[in-house]
């Protein structure tokens, strides 16, 4: 489903992304574990297209296509959806409102008739249930005044509304207690199949406990500097990243 | 300066004709006031670039030493009213076209009982002493010289009293239509809206034009907000794109009166409110919230002024200005806080979103605070729409052109809501709609 070769990137001035390469294929859970600053996050971002990111070299196959190549919003048309680490406070634009348009924006480019607001209400009551959202919170302004927990909340009820086929989660966990993390944890969870890739970036191994990824990767100065199955997340946990920032590059992309 | 003794002399000229033809109709009170405003304009003459209120306003062309009185036999377009009526505006209502009350357009007596609205025109021939208390009174020479010309000019305008206690619902609608045939030409609609004590009312002015009628409007209203009464005033401003718009709102509040104005401008080549409201009585309360959309070379310009001149009052003022092109917005809100004005509770705000390069808005919060037991704040804020924002909306399928139009009409909706009158929320939307593409509903867009 994703193939990423070589892939240079810079955020702002700074180069980040140093020759990063990965292959995801459908139904795999990929979790990009690193040190803060290692470049996870310009990875999801690079990968959603938010400007100010700019690519240096190396390419993004997705389905075939370059994705690279594509807008922000023809990516998540085709699928491809990033879970923000921050979500964005909109004030005065209704989450059920954007949701709608988003999702019909999807549907018309996949060649679905649009739906009309009753059905549309439908499918948001039942995909709230999977991450326990508040339905008042779904009526407000997008993210606006919600607690941290309910916007990652949000991100994943947007995501179980949108269906992609690809997912990115960027540090879905982080700012999360123990009870918000398991409920969002349940709902990508519910949200996994044979048909979707997920790719989890985290910094902690905390979340893998309860999204137990296919594969394991470790990301140091912009390279993926080691992979493995599960297990390697417990080894993170109890080594650190140290040990890895001094060993070159190895195994890197499954 | 010749030129401008020039139009000094124009204005004199053509109001001493204008003096002599009404010598025989005008009530000796009302004969008085026009001379007292006409020496008024005299004295101070126009206002030139060097003025500091019109600093960043292009005065020029309101500056011409010639406008025609604007035909009141002209006929404005078939649907200039429909437009507006369409949208569900069921109350009573008062139709000027150039300023002359149209009693074929108009619908004066569907109002509820104990209310009285009326032409200016035909109450002064009917019951030339009923606005005598207040016509002129409360604009009156504090607000701008071209509320000067007004008050030497005007012949007609809407009247709207309310009888002490009486609570009107359904707002009074007051539709200026402008019908000009591309000369220079002038009209003067002057409105009084008194709510006597205890009373409540709604009223919607709107000053619509078709482009290329090149005219001036230059309008003053007048409100009296007796003890205890509330006044809700709202005003759409959607001219044509070669109108000129000038315009005053002086307002008086009794003790523990209310006033909300809402103000809208969103055409018009240039327009200029001066907002003046004062407080003579302790307890009162007012909420001025306005909203310039502003794109080509459009300039609109606010100038408002709260005057705290009495303890316990409380105001609060919202601007909102959306400017795209070349366009320019101009933001002046003064606050004066007399002495003796304790525990005033004033909060003023302006913030502005500029959708272009060559967008430019002035905006100057301003107190002048001269009591000591008050709380007082401004805030002033420009900027662009938020490119966080643009990606979140973007990264969930939604267009570029989408997203930027959302943005823009939740950040106008957060003063649209405050309007309490539907049709009026509709017109704003539907002219919102056709600026903004890529949102199939702007009503349910927002929050």
């Amino acid at each position: 489903m994703l193939e990423i070769k070589n892939l240079h990137a810079k955020a702002g001035e700074s180069d980040i992304l140093r020759g990063l390469d990965l292959t995801v294929s459908a139904g795999e859970v990929h979790a990009i574990m690193g040190p803060n600053g290692s470049g996870k996050s310009t990875l999801a971002h690079v990968l959603a297209g938010r400007p100010g990111y700019t690519v240096t070299a190396g390419e993004v196959i997705y389905k075939g296509k370059d994705l690279l190549g594509l807008a922000p919003e023809d990516r998540a048309r085709e699928g491809v959806f990033l879970a923000f680490q921050y979500p964005v406070e909109i004030p005065g634009v209704s989450n059920v409102y954007f949701l709608k348009a988003a999702t019909n924006a999807v549907r018309k480019h996949r060649g679905l008739p649009e739906l009309d607001a009753l059905d549309f209400l439908s499918l948001v009551k039942e995909k709230a249930k999977i991450v326990d959202l508040d339905e008042e919170l779904v009526k407000r302004s997008v993210n606006e005044g919600f607690s941290g927990g309910e916007k990652k909340r949000n991100e994943i009820f947007q995501m179980a509304v949108l269906e992609p086929a690809l997912a990115i989660l960027d540090e879905t966990d982080s700012g999360l207690d123990i009870d918000a993390l398991r409920i969002v944890a349940e709902g990508v969870n519910r949200l996994r199949g044979p048909e979707r890739a997920m790719i989890v970036v985290t910094h902690y191994q905390r979340l893998l406990n309860y999204i137990v990824p296919d594969f394991v990767h470790v990301l140091v100065d912009g390279r993926i500097v080691r992979s493995g199955g599960k297990e390697m997340a417990l080894e993170l946990e109890e080594r650190g990243y140290a040990w890895l920032e001094k060993e070159p590059a190895a195994a890197a992309g499954r | 300066m010749t030129a401008i003794a020039e139009e000094r002399d124009a204005y004199r000229a053509s109001f001493e004709r204008f003096a002599a033809a009404h010598a025989g109709s005008d009530p000796a009170w009302l004969r008085e006031r026009r001379t007292a405003a006409m020496a008024r304009f005299v004295e101070k003459g126009l206002p030139t670039a060097r003025d500091e209120a019109w600093r960043h306003t292009p005065v020029a062309p309101l500056a011409r030493p010639r406008f025609d009185p604007a035909d009141p036999a002209a006929r404005p377009p078939a649907d200039a009213l429909d437009r507006l009526l369409r949208e569900g505006f069921r109350g009573s209502r008062l139709v000027f076209v150039n300023g002359r009350f149209s009693a074929d357009l108009s619908s004066p007596g569907r109002a509820e009982a104990g209310i009285e609205v009326a032409s200016l025109r035909e109450l002064l021939r009917a019951q030339p002493d009923r606005v005598e208390p207040w016509l002129g009174r409360v604009c009156a020479g504090q607000v701008s010289v071209f509320a000067d010309l007004n008050a030497a000019f005007a012949e007609d305008g809407a009247v709207v009293i309310v009888a002490p206690g009486q609570v009107v619902r359904e707002p009074v609608l007051v539709a200026h239509l402008s019908a000009g045939n591309g000369n220079p030409s002038v009209s003067y609609p002057r409105s009084l809206v008194v709510a006597r004590p205890g009373s409540e009312c709604r009223v919607v002015e709107t000053f619509t034009s078709p482009n290329g009628s090149s005219s001036l409007v230059n309008a003053v209203t007048e409100v009296v907000v007796e003890e205890g009464a509330r006044v809700d005033h709202y005003k759409l401003q959607q001219e044509g794109e070669d109108q000129l718009h000038v315009a005053a709102l002086a307002a008086r509040l009794a003790r523990d009166a209310r006033l909300f104005d809402h103000s809208l401008a969103l055409g018009a080549a240039l327009s200029r409110n001066d907002i003046d409201v004062r407080f003579d009585g302790e307890g009162g309360e007012c909420a001025l919230h306005g909203l310039f959309v502003l794109d080509g070379r459009r300039v609109a310009d606010t100038h408002s002024r709260i005057d705290h001149a009495r303890p316990h009052c409380s105001s609060r003022e919202h601007y909102r200005g959306i400017v795209d092109g070349q366009a320019r917005g101009i933001f002046n809100g003064l606050v004066v806080v007399r002495p003796g004005a304790q525990k005033t509770d004033a909060f003023q705000m302006n913030q502005n979103l500029l959708l272009s390069r060559q967008a430019l808005v002035h905006s100057t919060p301003q107190l002048q605070i001269l009591a000591d037991d008050v709380k007082c704040k401004h805030g002033s804020t420009t900027g662009q729409l938020d490119p966080a924002a643009l990606f979140y909306l973007r990264s969930r399928g939604l267009s570029e052109p989408a997203a930027r139009s959302l943005l823009t009409w939740a950040f106008a909706s957060d003063i649209v809501r405050k309007m309490d009158v539907e049709p009026l929320r509709r017109i704003v939307e539907r002219h919102l709609q056709a600026h903004l593409p890529g949102v199939s509903s702007l009503a349910e867009a927002v929050s």
